[in-house]
C-alpha cells in the first residue's frame, strides 16, 4: 500500500501550510488540497461511493468558504501568539498520540476487518432490499432511521442559516439597532 | 458585494465564460439526475445527485449574474422543492406502517440490475436529491449575495 | 503505521483550533478534523485485496470491504458540510458586527 502512505504524506504536508501560512486565501485552498487527496484516498480504498460525494462536497465548502476571506484580507498584527495556549496544545497532542499508540495495539491489524455485521448484509442484502449497491442498500433499507437523523440535521442547517443572515429590520448602518 | 461582477455594466462574468457555461450546465444537470436515478445499481446516491445538481444552478448563477438566474428558480422555488422532498420522505416512511413496521420496504422488489427495482429505495433516493439540492442553493442564494455593509460598531 | 499517521493528521487541526486566533483558521482546522476521522472509520474497514461492495451482473464476488462504515462516513461527510455553512454564515455576521475577525477582540455579551 505504498501509494496510500504517500498520499497520506502529501494531505499531511498540505495540512501544515494551510495552518501556518499567513495568508487566508492560500490556507483556504490548501484545505481544499487536503479534501482532493482524501476523495483520492478513498479511491484508493475501494469506496466509491464516498470518493464521488467528498469531491462534490468539498467544491461546494470551498465556495462558501472563499466567498469568506475574498476582499477581506485583514493583516493580522505581528504580535506573538500566546503562551498558554501553545503549552496546553502540545501536552494535548502529545498525551493523546501516546495514549493513541496503546490503544491501536487493540484493533485488528491493518486489512483483516472483523465483519461480524457485515457478514449478515453481504448474505441477505440483494435477497432482502433488492438493490445491488450494498452501501446503498444499508443506508437507505437496513438503517434507514440515520438518514432521516441526517436528513433533519441538514434542515436545521439551512434554516439556521437563513436566519442568521437575515436583513429584516435592519435600518441604516452605525445606528444601534435592537435585534431580536 | 460586487466580488463576482465584472467592472463593466454587463452582470456575470466575460463572454468566455458564458459560452462554456451555456454547453455544460444542461450536461451538468443530466449527470446529477443520472447519479440519483442509478443510485441503487452504481455508486451514488440522493446526496451526491443534490449536490451535483445544486452546483449546477450555483454555476448559472456564478455565470450570467444574479437575476437571470433567479429567474430560472426562484427562492420560492427553492423553499417549496426542499418542503416537498422533506415531505415525500417522510410520506414514504409512514407508508410502510402499512405493510408492517416503519420504514418497511413495501412496493415489490424486481428482478435485480433493473432501473426499477429495490422497492422503495429510488424513491427515497429521488425525495432526499429534492431536499439537498433546494436547500444547498437556498443557502448559497442566502450567503453570497447578501450586500456587505460594514459597521465600525462599539469597540 | 497508518492508523498514527492519520490520528497525526487530526492532532494539526486540534493544534489549529487551540492555538490560532483568526476565526477563518479555525475553520480551517474543524474542517481538517473532520476529514482525518472519516478517514480513519474508512481506513478501520478495509479488507486487503478487497473489492467495491457492488454486487455485479456476471460474477460472484468473494471478498468485499466492509460496507457499514461506509454508511456511516456518507452522513458524516454531510453533516459537516452543513456545519461549515453554519459556522461560515456566523462569522459572516461576526464580521459586519466587529470589523475583525479576531478573536481575543469579538468578547462583548450584548444583551
Amino acid at each position: 500500500m505504498i501509494e496510500l502512505y504517500i498520499l497520506l504524506l502529501f494531505m499531511i504536508l498540505a495540512a501544515i501550510i494551510a495552518v501556518e501560512i499567513r495568508d487566508l486565501l492560500s490556507s483556504v485552498i490548501a484545505v481544499g488540497a487536503v479534501g482532493l487527496g482524501l476523495s483520492v484516498a478513498f479511491l484508493i480504498l475501494k469506496a466509491p461511493d464516498l470518493a464521488i460525494t467528498q469531491l462534490v462536497v468539498e467544491i461546494l465548502c470551498l465556495i462558501i468558504l472563499i466567498r469568506a476571506t475574498i476582499r477581506r484580507d485583514i493583516p493580522m498584527p505581528n504580535r506573538k501568539e500566546e503562551v498558554i495556549g501553545l503549552i496546553m496544545a502540545v501536552l494535548f497532542v502529545g498525551g493523546f498520540l501516546f495514549f493513541a499508540y496503546f490503544a491501536l495495539k487493540n484493533l485488528p491489524p491493518f486489512g483483516h476487518p472483523i465483519m461480524k455485521v457485515s457478514q449478515n448484509y453481504f448474505s441477505e442484502g440483494l435477497r432482502k432490499t433488492g438493490a445491488t449497491n450494498l452501501v446503498a442498500s444499508v443506508i437507505l433499507d437496513f438503517r434507514a432511521y440515520d438518514t432521516l437523523g441526517e436528513a433533519t440535521v441538514l434542515f436545521t442547517a439551512v434554516i439556521g442559516v437563513l436566519t442568521v443572515v437575515r436583513r429584516i429590520g435592519r435600518k441604516k448602518p452605525g445606528e444601534d439597532i435592537k435585534e431580536d | 458585494m460586487s466580488g463576482k461582477l465584472s467592472d463593466s455594466n454587463k452582470p456575470g462574468m466575460t463572454l468566455i465564460v458564458k459560452t462554456i457555461t451555456r454547453l455544460t450546465v444542461g450536461l451538468i444537470f443530466l449527470y446529477g439526475i443520472y447519479i440519483v436515478m442509478h443510485g441503487h445499481l452504481s455508486p451514488g446516491g440522493g446526496f451526491a445527485g443534490g449536490v451535483i445538481i445544486a452546483l449546477s444552478f450555483i454555476h448559472f448563477m456564478l455565470a450570467f449574474g444574479k437575476d437571470l438566474a433567479l429567474k430560472k428558480l426562484s427562492s420560492g422555488a427553492a423553499s417549496l422543492f426542499e418542503n416537498f422532498g422533506a415531505l415525500m420522505f417522510l410520506t414514504i416512511a409512514f407508508l410502510g406502517l402499512t405493510g408492517g413496521y416503519f420504514f418497511f420496504n413495501f412496493i415489490s422488489k424486481g428482478r435485480p440490475f433493473n432501473l426499477f427495482s429495490a422497492g422503495i429505495i429510488p424513491l427515497c433516493n429521488v425525495a432526499i436529491c429534492l431536499k439537498v439540492g433546494a436547500g444547498l442553493f437556498a443557502v448559497f442564494v442566502a450567503l453570497i449575495l447578501t450586500e456587505i455593509t460594514t459597521k465600525r460598531s462599539d469597540r | 503505521m497508518i492508523y498514527l499517521m492519520c490520528l497525526f493528521l487530526f492532532c494539526i487541526g486540534v493544534y489549529c483550533i487551540l492555538v490560532k486566533r483568526n476565526i477563518i483558521k479555525i475553520i480551517v482546522g474543524i474542517g481538517i478534523v473532520e476529514y482525518a476521522i472519516n478517514l480513519f472509520f474508512i481506513l478501520v474497514g478495509y479488507r486487503l485485496r478487497g473489492r467495491a461492495p457492488i454486487l455485479a451482473q456476471d460474477q460472484v464476488i468473494q471478498n468485499m470491504v466492509d460496507p457499514l462504515p461506509q454508511a456511516l462516513v456518507l452522513t458524516a461527510i454531510v453533516i459537516g458540510l452543513a456545519v461549515t455553512a453554519l459556522i461560515v454564515a456566523i462569522a459572516i455576521r461576526l464580521y459586519e458586527r466587529y470589523g475583525t475577525f479576531d478573536v481575543t477582540k469579538i468578547r462583548r455579551l450584548r444583551g
